[in-house]
């Protein structure tokens, strides 16, 4: 099962594109926050898929703890201090609690049960968020905070305002999650995931303690999903209930999947064409949503590796 | 009293509704390791179709053909796409009903509206039976009884008829029953079909309560999936028991914190997970 990482060339690639991305992306018809919202939502399809492609576990509640991460962020810039990063710092802590605490119900099962579990437990964040209107604004959404200047000492860069500069402000906590997540897999850690995933029963007679490493799997997934939603929380100002909801959950997966969740970029093209796609689709009709979800079933029937596996295999053979 | 009364009463209407989509997702889950996540979008198409079919030929009829329907459109899809992905990580099977989903809810509202469409029941069914207790109507009573019935039969059935037992035993050993000379495959379809013909019958009683809309289905599926996960997965007894406790429980809630009637269902599941892993009537070792 030992694959050659992706060549240097590629990845150069990868980032080449991420960087230029503001100059490029008008060209083609897009603008800078779509970049932003392929970026977030990317890195959250790619946290979710450290749990579903790397640990082999499938997780359909992420996206409470994405939401966990907007609320955080948006509450903290709303009611604490005017400061993007300890608003996103509060995020995380906040969506990686509560994926400690409630990983730690959910560890223990597998399979189908385990996803029926998580997006079961997904829903309580939803339904706190939609009910409690004195703090979260209730269906409405959280409103009335906007991401804050990042003050260098030295220099300030205006997020708020700048459009590229709040791209690559996202860019750079991309980079960021990403690398550690690329470091945790390369790890002892990352390999021992990769060998429950493979053959959970021989990793456990291996004597690896796998409930405990598939707890820690979830909370590192959490925390970076939750990452992403205090990310998105700035890139709209804005925090929705629906980021709580299980649909929202199942976007990630059709991202990763898509993608193709074998690979590690797989899940950032999955977002950005499904990110490009929605946002095309709302524009020209009002039954997307139908068309959203022609994609899940062409996708599961006829591309179930996702796209990166499909042309793998195409070059293997 | 009278408060506690009546929201017990609707608790119980709720969790019957429970009972009825849970019992379904159950069946297909445990034989075919399906989470359906269009059950919901079946239940609104259920709905709908009665709608549409009862100034015809009349709501008692309806109350049949319309789940029947509701049912051969299920075993189409189980026979176009679900089939192809038995035996493959349950992951597929999700995604897809998931896609399904969003397509039925998006089709309702495309040919039947976004607003809420009234549905009413024969009109002598509506009376309340007495005035103390106007929550009490004899259509809730008729519903209650029809699931009670529905529920009794789908036991009686898995019990004493060959396909029942046939089902039960697929559910424990599906390769062996295959080894046996039963075609596996026929069992799963009907299996399937028997499971939306439940969520098309929730569908027409839902309707009749309330009023039809395209998201009532997908409002009911998280608490069925709570339903099959409190009562033990693998358990129909214990779907049954889990729907009812956490339809009471929630209209219970009602009175006294409402805006807690939706979260306490997972408050439930929590609790049932930490001290009794495999839920309340759940067996050891199964799905776990």
């Amino acid at each position: 099962m030992k694959r050659a990482s992706p060549p240097l060339a590629w990845l150069a690639f990868v980032w080449f594109m991420l960087l230029a991305a503001p100059l490029w992306l008008p060209y083609i018809g897009g603008y800078t926050a779509l970049g932003s919202r392929v970026l977030v939502l990317g890195l959250a399809a790619m946290s979710l898929n450290f749990l579903l492609g790397f640990t082999g576990v499938l997780s359909f509640g992420h996206a409470a703890y994405f939401g966990l991460g907007a609320y955080g962020a948006g509450l903290t810039l709303k009611l604490l201090a005017p400061s993007t990063p300890l608003a996103i710092l509060l995020g995380v802590a906040l969506g990686t609690a509560a994926g400690a605490i409630l990983g730690a119900l959910i560890a223990r099962r597998r399979g189908v049960y385990f996803a029926m579990v998580t997006i079961a437990f997904g829903q309580v964040f939803y339904f706190i968020a939609f009910r409690w209107n004195t703090l979260t604004g209730g269906d409405d959404g959280l409103r009335g905070f906007s991401r804050q200047p990042i003050d260098l000492g030295f220099f300030r860069v205006d997020i708020l305002n700048n459009l590229n500069a709040f791209y690559y402000f996202v860019l750079f906590c991309f980079a960021v999650a990403v690398a550690i997540m690329g470091f945790l897999l390369r790890s002892p850690l990352g390999r021992t995931l990769i060998a429950i995933r493979e053959n959970e029963r021989r990793a456990r007679f291996l004597g690896i303690p796998v409930d405990q490493h598939i707890w820690l799997s979830f909370v590192i997934s959490c925390a970076f999903v939750s990452m992403a939603g205090s990310l998105y929380a700035l890139l709209n100002n804005f925090a929705d209930p629906k980021s709580l909801h299980y649909t929202q959950s199942g976007d990630f997966v059709i991202m990763a999947v898509m993608g193709g969740m074998r690979s590690f970029w797989g899940p950032l093209l999955g977002a950005a064409v499904f990110v490009v796609l929605q946002d095309y689709l709302s524009s020209v009709t009002t039954n997307w949503q139908s068309l959203i979800g022609l994609m899940f079933i062409v996708v599961v029937l006829f591309f179930p590796r996702g796209f990166l596996g499909f042309v793998q295999r195409r070059i293997q053979s | 009293m009278e408060l506690i009364l009546f929201n017990g009463f609707n608790g119980l209407i709720i969790g019957a509704f429970y009972v009825l989509m849970a019992l379904g997702l159950s069946l297909i889950l445990n034989l075919s390791g399906v989470i359906n996540f269009a059950h919901g979008g079946f239940l609104a198409i259920g709905g709908y179709l009665a709608y549409t079919i009862s100034p015809y030929v009349g709501f008692w009829a309806a109350l049949v053909i319309a789940p029947a329907l509701t049912a051969c459109l299920g075993i189409a899809i189980e026979r176009t796409m679900i089939r192809r992905l038995y035996g493959r990580d349950p992951l597929y099977s999700l995604l897809l009903t998931f896609g399904l989903a969003f397509i039925f809810e998006d089709m309702t509202r495309a040919i039947w509206g976004a607003q809420g469409l009234p549905f009413s029941p024969p009109s002598f069914l509506n009376q309340p039976i007495s005035l103390d207790y106007f929550f009490v109507t004899y259509y809730r009573l008729f519903m209650m009884a029809v699931v009670g019935i529905i529920v009794l039969g789908l036991f009686l059935f898995l019990r004493y008829t060959r396909l029942g037992v046939r089902i039960r035993a697929g559910t424990l050993d599906l390769e062996t029953v295959s080894a046996l000379g039963v075609n596996v495959r026929a069992l799963r379809t009907m299996n399937f079909g028997i499971g939306i013909f439940l969520a098309g019958l929730a569908g027409v009683l839902a309707g009749g309560n309330l009023s039809l809309e395209p998201t009532m289905g997908a409002n009911v599926l998280m608490p069925s999936f709570v339903a099959i996960i409190v009562g033990g997965v693998g358990s129909l007894p214990g779907t049954l028991f889990g729907g009812l406790l956490i339809g009471v429980a929630s209209g219970l809630t009602t009175v006294w914190f409402p805006s807690a009637s939706e979260a306490v269902i997972y408050i439930i599941m929590a609790v049932v997970l930490l001290v009794r892993p495999r839920g309340l009537m759940g067996e050891e070792g199964i799905m776990s």
